[in-house]
């Protein structure tokens, strides 16, 4: 079964002058229990595709056409309402920067029980301790501590730690990641990459990843589409993606990272 | 050898409150000693927070160092810096951009007595350069948000190599730009190295980066240098755990 079906989509930008088509035209498919990566250079279009699959295109950005299909609805076509109940429950993201991703106002512990009160009928206490839970689960060496914390309180390895968190309390049948590790260290993104393998592993989550680094993509990805000017270019297994790439660009892209290898 | 460090230290005060009471120090540089040799390419390389940026605002003489002694050995020193949006003004057309430096540089001399008609050769000398990075002419009389990331990089590069410096400071030159654009970046500086022989010091936090152009490499942590060597060593044979982390946190394909 597919988690994610997205047939021709476009999303256009409508500038004084011309038509921006920032995504033109792409249709992939997410497997249940697999990690679909979409990996190009910026401008590609990758972060447009998720705004659009969650319906959150800023202005004066339009979506112009095409089907997204999750759990057999095309989200194109729901309300407002349906939206919300799918967004930050059924469907979560992680996103690049931890630190404007979390309210600076607010404790960790609470945004994560708000995050979780917000979908399920649960009480306080229980939405408290299960976002205790999570934090422990993300491997963050005091939960206790850590719960009470402001957001700048913590280096940015642990927020996104709490960030992934926040994005597993509700059990989400897609999780969407867009750089979740763009902004970290390389000692501290090799340790985030493996936590997210292992989760990935041991709760069979399905996953839209977004990357620019055909390193993490070959790490963390069962199937690739490759971006370039809105358009998949290509798409495929990872590995064949990566061994035999057939489209002109992927092969220029591919060679750019193994002469810095 | 062109620059010599020895026993470098530097720190910067914790301030807290509103009236900004000192509460403690961050020693950024701490104790540094290293050695860069006329047109090699030293790379500097470690995690953010480590005093990369620091050494090389003391190298430049941006900040001064609370102890220990900086040798340069030459005053045509330059700096290319990581976001290229940032380091160009936007009110400023390519070609005065690039020829002021140029042109500061003879008025200096033009009041030590000598009168150079400096606009004329500016003129000349600024295309040759805008050439000699890959920029077409027309962009002589356009603004930086005309162009992109990588563009703007080459116009920085531009300005830098035309005042003829025979030291420069990368600081993390390509981290803004896209794989394909970094490796045309790179290159362009390997190759003005090579025609100007000018002595690089290469920051980053990249280690294939820093790979690709140093000749030697010293690791930085905690604002402290851990590890020092030829790149090929460094990267074959690390001997301190922390290079080792590094190394093995490379992602490759």
């Amino acid at each position: 079964m597919n988690i994610l079906q997205v047939d021709n989509l476009k999303t256009y930008f409508y500038t004084q002058h011309d038509i921006v088509k920032a995504v033109n035209d792409i249709s992939f498919k997410i497997k249940d229990n697999t990690v679909f990566g979409l990996v190009g250079e910026s401008g590609s279009g990758k972060t447009l595709t998720v705004l659009s699959i969650l319906r959150l295109v800023p202005e004066p950005g339009k979506i112009m056409g095409g089907q997204i299909l999750f759990d057999g609805r095309d989200l194109l076509a729901m309300d407002e309402e349906y939206l919300r109940s799918v967004r930050g429950s059924r469907i979560t993201m992680v996103f690049q920067e931890p630190s404007s991703a979390f309210n600076p106002v607010f404790t960790i512990g609470y945004q994560i029980a708000e995050a979780i009160l917000a979908h399920q009928k649960i009480g306080e206490g229980k939405a408290r301790e299960s976002a205790m839970e999570y934090l422990k689960k993300v491997r963050i060496s005091d939960p206790k501590k850590i719960f009470y914390d402001y957001p700048h309180q913590l280096s940015g390895g642990t927020k996104q730690r709490a960030m992934i968190a926040m994005a597993l309390v509700n059990k989400p049948e897609l999780l969407i990641m867009d750089e979740p590790t763009t902004a970290l260290d390389v000692t501290i993104q090799a340790e985030i990459l493996d936590l997210l393998k292992e989760i990935i592993e041991l709760e069979k989550l399905s996953i839209l990843f977004i990357s620019h680094d055909f390193g993490i993509i070959a790490k963390m990805c069962d199937e690739v589409g490759v971006m370039h000017g809105g358009k998949i270019v290509e798409m495929g297994s990872a590995h064949n993606i990566l061994t035999s790439p057939k489209e002109e660009y992927t092969i220029s892209l591919l060679e750019s990272v193994k002469a810095l290898a | 050898m062109i620059v010599k460090l020895n026993g470098v230290k530097k720190s910067f005060p914790i301030e807290r409150g509103y009236l900004k009471t000192a509460s403690g120090v961050v020693n950024a540089v701490d104790g540094v000693s290293l050695e860069i040799e006329k047109a090699e390419t030293f790379g500097l390389v470690g995690e953010s927070g480590c005093g990369k940026t620091t050494l090389g605002k003391l190298i430049l003489g941006i900040l001064k160092p609370d102890a220990g002694s900086i040798e340069v050995g030459t005053k045509k020193i330059q700096v290319i810096f990581q976001d290229p949006q940032a380091s160009l003004d936007p009110k400023m057309r390519v070609y005065d951009i690039v020829a002021e430096g140029l042109v500061l540089q003879s008025s200096a001399v033009r009041r030590g007595g000598l009168n150079l008609p400096y606009g004329k050769i500016a003129k000349g000398q600024v295309e040759e350069m805008l050439d000699l990075v890959k920029l077409p002419k027309g962009a002589l009389n356009k603004y930086p948000h005309q162009f992109s990331g990588g563009e703007r990089q080459r116009i920085a590069i531009a300005r830098a190599v035309l005042t003829d410096p025979e030291f420069i400071v990368c600081d993390e030159p390509v981290s803004s730009l896209d794989v394909t654009v970094q490796l045309q970046i790179l290159r362009l500086l390997k190759d003005v190295q090579k025609k100007f022989s000018i002595t690089y010091l290469f920051i980053s936090h990249d280690l294939r980066v820093v790979r690709f152009m140093s000749d030697r490499i010293a690791v930085m942590k905690e604002g402290k240098i851990v590890e020092e060597g030829p790149t090929q060593k460094i990267y074959s044979k690390p001997d301190h755990d922390y290079t080792k982390l590094l190394l093995d946190s490379i992602l490759n394909i």
